[in-house]
């Protein structure tokens, strides 16, 4: 206890020094006792306040529990939308209704469900999950019936309510995809957020909420998706929404417009028809896409609401890879198209002059090895442009031996092809240049035919169309364009916009024009492989290059039975055909690439397309229009739902 | 370790009483304190019970298991000498510092702040270990230096760097709730171990105008930051959002409750974190006002016991280590408590013993441990001193 005669002295004391040694255990008692008073007191006092809470106010908080609470929720934002060039909607928002359940306002679920089936008909999918909902939630939540309800269905629930206690419609928001297909690999798609998502960012478990999956929906997914707001609400005991309080609305996604002319991109698709095929249109002046098809697609709208196990199979195992965006994500030999590179390569490498002609007997030894060209009889003496011009295998088989491997693979680099663009999409692919030390690293050896190979873009050499595209526009410009999709966010213009604020490619002009002119020749002089790639506009010419790319070794046998016709092949063993064009060619604005998987020959398949395409492209002209050519842009509009 | 030179007083009192009767010793406990910690863990029990809407999973049921390890662990470390306990207190003090470190480096996000690690496929919390390290650690201390030396200052420096590490330790996470938790206990060892009035007043008075002067020299995102401790009631889905509705449970409870499984705001997942920080407002409702009180007298009677406890100890040791504990109990509740009924707004305190958690329950039961050992072994004398109140 606290000393008896002068307490507070004996509390300061700091040191007494007649006193026996002490061990503190009186100091400790006290102090003690002290921090016990204080223990007791804040006990005490919550224990007043849980009285005051309890029974004083009590009364006022009981009438708080069992009339009125207030329950905040969040509001999913409505998502941005993504428009083409001239501002037509490519994905939207569409107002749509689904029928929720309240399961404590009706005594029969079972005939209620059933009278509803009456009226929408669900089918087992639905009947499942909504036995599994009614399982788990709580009897104050609603389970959602249907949803994408037409127009019409809702008005039939509204007018059948009196029979359907507890059925409510409620207004959410679908994905619109208007141009369904038509856009697929470009735009996307959106779907219902996973586990995962929800982890990361817990306002993706709104209802409501998507994520985008493919395509723009997902490189744009944090400028299109927005801020959730939220809604304050009067809620009932038992949890029922009786009315609202406040609303904070949440910040909208901002919309996304991309360089597409959705016009073009139609005339694209109708052009390769039901081919497995991809092209791909630029502005060789900016890298702005124009038009990127990749046949056949998919209707993304479709993902909003959870694609069917069938549908996704029959997707996943369709040799022809609807979902592949195959401008991208498809990697294809060159063939021939990989010729230019190998002349520029060579040229910079100082290997060979443009002048330099070499002889053409057909054949080509090397190591012991014979490698032919597609012409068995030869095309005699020929330089550079000729040897573009006639597409000579041996030609350029020679030129790769003298200037091997990493000049070329440098030269491609620089022009686009074996390296990752960066473009606004997922999954897009690199593609190959090979080189001995690329092999190395991969385990295998590298032999001298190879490099022979790899001259005339067979063997390793892998590219994308997109790549393709972005080639000739380096070749066709002289600038080193950046391929893009996106114009504006929210109509402001991003750059890249101007015509020429791409810097040079690291090529002499020389170089350049010496490609430019073999590959006009391949278009429109006598004995071009590409004749039928000749433009029937007056005054435009265009300049393009051929490529046949096996996709299997032909036998020396099979070649030398003279028998050898490829188009008697089963259909997935004959060559890729491949174009790749630029037009006009004094002042070049277009640059085209296709590829049609297993076209057989890229002079008869691809370059028809390709004229038929740049044709078109010309035609229209997107890049100088303000609105599409021809049309208002209300016209342009689709037809909505 | 001959830095810690303290120890070789102990080797000392190992041959002065070489007692090692775990029977005998077993008798000694203070089995009704044990008994009022049972009684405690059941009412967690039936609480739990309730807020997994009647029924033994997911809560009440494993509570009750890690809650039998507890007890036996509880007894185990009321069994070992405080000489042993002096020994361990420096490498337990410098793993919870090392597991504070470590939280902070590859800590387990729960709940938006760095507090938990998975140690062995177990959810771990250092914090909560921390607490009985700088106790354990702190006793050993003062227990050394005795209470005539408490009076040089330069004494102090190494306790307080001591008191220091885990509550900045703990600050980062960041985790103002625990952080208080352990300097106010921190505080309470020194202000028990007799550190003089003198020294009390100069380190306290400075400390307003200290504050005064650090805040006006923070950033405004610091001061942001420190706003947002302070007031978690302005994020509008956060803390504030808990304790309205926390408070709405309790005053639906009224004086006799709603009845056992029957409280209206709990059994329809109005309160947030029911089985854990909320456990008390669960109870609030379906008891009423008598439980809830009925609750903290019991909680009282522990805190109060606890420290009547230390008190009957012959030793500097084992006095600080009991009130330690006691310390530490009571500010679990009162912080807890005071969440609860809206008087602080800050969140992540269980409730001791009745609160869903493994962590926190096996922490505060090897914390008992050490108070019963304190008891145990209470009439083991400071060699060389003399206790002037026999």
């Amino acid at each position: 206890m606290f000393s008896r005669k002068r307490p507070f002295r004996t509390l300061l004391r700091s040191r007494s020094q007649d006193a026996p040694v002490r061990s503190g255990r009186g100091v400790f008692t006290r102090r003690a006792l002290v921090v016990m008073a204080v223990q007791a007191g804040v006990l005490g006092a919550l224990g007043r306040r849980l009285y005051n809470i309890q029974t004083v106010e009590g009364d006022h908080l009981r009438q708080l529990a069992e009339r009125n609470r207030t329950s905040k929720r969040l509001l999913a934002p409505a998502r941005g939308t993504v428009h083409d060039r001239f501002g037509v909607a490519l994905a939207d928002n569409k107002v749509s209704w689904r029928a929720l359940l309240m399961p404590e306002e009706t005594t029969d679920i079972a005939s209620v469900i059933e009278r509803f089936a009456q009226i929408v008909p669900l089918d087992e999918h639905d009947r499942a999950r909504i036995e599994r909902d009614l399982k788990h939630v709580h009897k104050y939540v609603p389970v959602t019936l249907h949803e994408f309800l037409s127009w019409d269905d809702m008005a039939r629930i509204e007018l059948n309510a009196p029979s359907l206690p507890g059925v409510l419609v409620d207004v959410g928001s679908t994905r619109l995809y208007p141009f369904q297909d038509l856009t697929a690999h470009i735009v996307g798609y959106v779907a219902p957020p996973n586990e995962d998502d929800v982890a990361k960012d817990t306002t993706l478990s709104l209802p409501g909420m998507r994520v985008g999956r493919a395509g723009i929906e997902q490189t744009q997914e944090s400028v299109l998706r927005g801020d959730p707001g939220s809604v304050e609400m009067e809620v009932n005991a038992l949890g029922r929404v009786i009315g609202e309080i406040d609303r904070v609305e949440g910040q909208q996604g901002e919309d996304v417009r991309l360089t597409l002319d959705v016009g073009l991109q139609s005339k694209v698709l109708e052009r390769l028809g039901d081919r497995v095929a991809s092209s791909v249109v630029m502005d060789c002046r900016n890298g702005e896409v124009l038009a990127m098809v990749s046949t056949p697609s998919f209707d993304p709208s479709l993902f909003d609401s959870g694609v069917s196990h069938a549908q996704w199979n029959e997707w996943a195992n369709d040799p022809r890879t609807p979902l592949v965006d195959k401008a991208v994500s498809g990697l294809y030999p060159p063939g021939s198209t990989f010729k230019p590179a190998v002349a520029m390569g060579a040229l910079k490498a100082g290997a060979v002059t443009p002048q330099d002609r070499f002889n053409c007997p057909g054949y080509f030894d090397m190591g012991g090895v014979r490698f032919h060209c597609w012409n068995k009889w030869g095309h005699g003496m020929i330089n550079m442009r000729e040897a573009l011009k006639f597409s000579c295998d041996v030609y350029f088989y020679e030129v790769a031996r003298r200037c091997g491997m990493d000049p070329i693979k440098a030269v491609g680099n620089a022009m686009g092809l074996g390296v990752k663009l960066d473009i606004e999409l997922p999954h897009v692919r690199a593609g190959v240049i090979p080189t001995p030390e690329w092999r190395q690293q991969h385990g295998f050896h590298w032999n001298g035919g190879d490099t022979v190979n790899a001259g005339i873009g067979q063997g390793f050499v892998q590219v994308t169309p997109l790549a393709l595209a972005t080639y000739v526009s380096r070749i066709a410009s002289g600038r080193n364009v950046q391929p893009h999709l996106i114009r504006a966010t929210n109509d402001q213009i991003s750059g890249l916009a101007s015509l020429d604020a791409a810097p040079a490619v690291d090529i002499p002009q020389e170089h350049l024009n010496v490609v430019r002119a073999g590959m006009f020749a391949v278009v429109n002089e006598q004995r071009g492989t590409a004749p039928k790639a000749r433009l029937d506009l007056p005054d435009v010419q265009m300049a393009g290059k051929t490529g046949s790319a096996q996709v299997r070794r032909v036998s020396r046998a099979l070649r030398e039975s003279g028998h050898f016709n490829s188009m008697s092949l089963p259909w997935e063993y004959r060559p890729h055909a491949l174009f790749i064009c630029f037009a006009p060619y004094d002042d070049p604005r277009y640059a085209v690439s296709v590829v049609v998987e297993h076209g057989n020959a890229g002079a008869d398949e691809a370059a028809p397309l390709a004229k038929q395409i740049m044709t078109d492209t010309l035609l229209r002209d997107p890049s100088n229009q303000s609105r599409p050519p021809g049309q208002t842009v209300a016209q342009a509009e689709p037809e909505q739902g | 370790m001959n830095t810690f030179g303290f120890l070789k007083s102990d080797k000392r009192l190992l041959r002065a009483e070489p007692d090692f009767r775990p029977m005998a010793r077993l008798l000694q406990v203070n089995w009704l304190y044990v008994l009022l910690v049972c009684l405690l863990a059941g009412v967690g029990y039936v609480a739990l019970y309730s807020a997994g809407g009647g029924s033994a999973k997911p809560f009440a049921g494993p509570q009750m298991v890690r809650f039998g390890f507890g007890l036996v662990m509880m007894i185990a470390v009321a069994l070992v000498s405080p000489r042993i306990l002096r020994i361990m207190a420096v490498p337990v003090y410098l793993l919870s510092i090392l597991l504070l470190g470590l939280v902070l480096r590859m800590g387990h996000v729960g709940k938006g702040a760095e507090r938990w690690i998975n140690l062995a496929g177990m959810q771990f919390q250092p914090s909560e270990f921390a607490k009985i390290g700088l106790i354990l650690m702190l006793a050993t201390w003062f227990h050394r230096i005795g209470n005539e030396r408490m009076g040089n200052p330069l004494r102090l420096i190494m306790p307080a760097i001591l008191t220091l590490l885990p509550v900045v330790l703990v600050l980062k996470e960041p985790n103002l709730g625990t952080a208080t938790i352990i300097g106010v206990i921190g505080a309470t060892l020194f202000f028990a171990a007799g550190m003089r009035l003198w020294q009390i007043v100069l380190l306290v008075a400075p400390i307003p105008f200290l504050g005064k002067f650090i805040y006006g020299h923070l950033h405004d995102y610091q001061k942001a930051r420190i706003d947002t401790f302070l007031h978690p009631e302005h994020d509008p889905l956060g803390a504030g959002y808990n304790i309205i509705q926390s408070k709405i449970a309790l005053g639906s409870g009224g004086m006799w409750g709603e009845g056992y499984l029957h409280g209206s705001q709990g059994q329809l997942n109005f309160l947030p974190e029911k089985q854990t920080d909320f456990i008390f407002t669960m109870i609030g409702e379906e008891w009423g006002f008598a439980g809830g009180i009925a609750v903290i007298g019991l909680l009282t009677t522990l805190t109060l016991g606890g420290m009547l406890i230390a008190m009957r100890s012959r030793n500097q040791f084992g006095r600080l280590l009991g009130l330690g504990i006691a310390m530490d109990f009571f500010l679990y509740c009162a912080v807890n408590l005071s969440m609860v009924m809206g008087a602080i707004p800050v969140g992540g305190v269980p409730l001791p013993l009745i609160s869903y958690g493994g962590s926190a329950m096996l922490t505060m039961m090897f914390g008992f441990g050490l108070l019963m050992s304190a008891w145990v072994h209470r009439n083991e004398r400071d060699p060389g001193f003399e206790d002037e109140d026999d």
